[in-house]
């Protein structure tokens, strides 16, 4: 056990591993996000072929392993396209993107489906009856309460997301993972350094619980406050 | 009994509110609302009575196309909307409507559920709206709820928002779905206090209730609907007082 050994050695490379898992993590929790909310819209409009594409595409994200997935985008993708465009290639960065942030969409779809059910049809109703069309209802009434529902779940996803970023060292992305097996490769630290990566994660996942549940309390506390200063 | 039939009739029979013809409803194969044919005129305030699956709240959710009609045609105040070509969401700003279950926008206070529609559909100035807003509020006698979010509000306090709400955007006919069936005894006076007054002011009401006494009191004509049509239909007086179909005798002698 040499931990005085790891943190000296090993500390300059595991935070530039970290760097980019936190990185790619956020980016790919921005781009689930937009991706999902266009594919929840999709599932629940009345067109049958934007429902049928946003169904399928759920199914087959949901229904197949994220590593599968990572290596068919990493080197199946390019293996096409330079059939057409010669020396095309992602970098294991570009796919590890790709990769997670259609991963994060697809749950995050069915995330937004559940919160958008949740809030009762009455809302709906009641915003249409005073001549807002579909779309002015859905913004300003619905999707605010939506997303309110769906914090928890919300949360949950973007915790998946960001330890999902390890599986993308199996395709040479160098993130915090891919950085540790480097080092333990040269000097068979494998308790220390992983301990220590195991120590990020935890504490990236508890900063961002902090921040939610903070989210949380002030979305939910928010009216009443203000209606208690007014008194 | 003293009414607002005994004193002042807003009727203004040379105007059409709402024309119905020959309306069906079918919710799959199920058939809800058989043949309606139904004329209010401006100013009137007609309350559909009846069993619960009469079809009266469907009846009610068709003249705002909350629900399509299967066939027949409604005309508000001259457009037919059971016509694609009409813009529904131009005509709904002209229709009030109250719900059974109140459906104030649980993530706005009380004002904003006011002001919302009317700043958004453009009918007013957010400055202009805020003014409607508090008028309407004192009127419901709710001005130091302002700042409240609805859950924090009674039964009774969130459907006299929910009545604000929908005059904010000026209507010229308002629609009560069953308004004070989910309110707690003691609260359904005030919510009817305000219909009243909306009444004597001479809105074009059309209030599906089992509310018989203000029924009895306020409506200028009671519908009777089972079975997905109307059944009988006149004064008040003539409906509860002498009562000419067997299923109207039958029903008003189980809830009076």
């Amino acid at each position: 056990m040499d931990f005085g050994k790891v943190f000296s050695g090993a500390m300059p490379l595991l935070l530039e591993g970290l760097k980019l898992t936190v990185i790619v993590s956020l980016v790919s929790i921005v781009i689930g996000m937009i991706i999902g909310l266009l594919v929840c819209l999709m599932k629940m409009s009345k067109n049958v072929v934007l429902r049928a594409i946003a169904g399928v595409y759920i199914w087959i994200i949901r229904g197949t392993p994220m590593l599968v997935q990572a290596f068919i985008v990493f080197f199946g993708v390019p293996q096409v396209v330079r059939m057409f465009v010669s020396d095309f290639k992602f970098t294991a960065l570009t796919a590890g993107i790709i990769t997670l942030s259609l991963n994060a969409g697809a749950y995050l779809a069915e995330i937004y489906r559940g919160g958008i059910m949740a809030v009762p049809k009455g809302q709906t109703e009641a915003a249409r009856s005073l001549g807002l069309s579909q779309g002015q209802a859905m913004r300003k009434v619905v999707l605010p309460q939506a997303i309110k529902f769906s914090i928890p779940s919300l949360v949950n996803q973007f915790i998946i997301t960001i330890k999902d970023t390890s599986i993308l060292s199996a395709i040479g992305m160098a993130e915090l993972v891919n950085k540790a097996k480097t080092y333990v490769g040269s000097t068979y630290t494998f308790f220390e350094t992983y301990l220590v990566v195991a120590a990020m994660y935890l504490v990236i996942i508890s900063i961002l619980m902090v921040i939610s549940n903070y989210i949380e309390k002030k979305l939910k506390y928010e009216g009443k406050k203000r209606h208690r200063d007014e008194h | 009994m003293k009414g607002r039939r005994d004193t002042v009739t807003n009727i203004n029979r040379e105007n059409k509110k709402v024309v119905v013809t020959n309306l069906h409803k079918y919710f799959d194969k199920n058939e809800v609302l058989t043949g309606i044919d139904a004329t209010i005129y401006e100013g009137e305030v007609v309350c559909v009575i009846g069993p619960s699956g009469s079809g009266k709240s469907t009846f009610l959710r068709c003249l705002n196309k909350l629900e399509d009609a299967t066939s027949g045609e409604i005309v508000i105040d001259g457009f037919d909307i059971t016509d694609k070509k009409v813009n529904i969401n131009k005509v709904r700003e002209n229709i009030g409507m109250v719900f059974q279950q109140f459906n104030l926008f649980q993530n706005m206070t009380v004002i904003k559920n006011i002001m919302m529609a009317p700043v958004m559909l453009k009918k007013m100035t957010k400055e202009e709206a805020e003014v409607k807003a508090r008028e309407l509020l004192a009127r419901v006698g709710l001005s130091d709820k302002e700042h409240a979010f609805p859950g924090e509000l009674s039964g009774g306090q969130q459907q006299r928002v929910a009545i604000a709400r929908a005059l904010a955007m000026n209507p010229d006919i308002m629609l009560f779905d069953e308004p004070t069936s989910a309110l707690d005894p003691e609260m359904v006076g005030e919510v009817l206090d305000v219909m009243k007054e909306l009444a004597a002011e001479g809105m074009t009401m059309i209030v599906v209730t089992h509310e018989m006494g203000f029924a009895r009191e306020v409506s200028d004509r009671v519908l009777f609907m089972a079975d997905g049509v109307i059944m009988e239909e006149g004064t008040p007086e003539q409906v509860f007082g002498n009562p000419q179909n067997e299923r109207t005798q039958d029903f008003l002698r189980k809830v009076l």
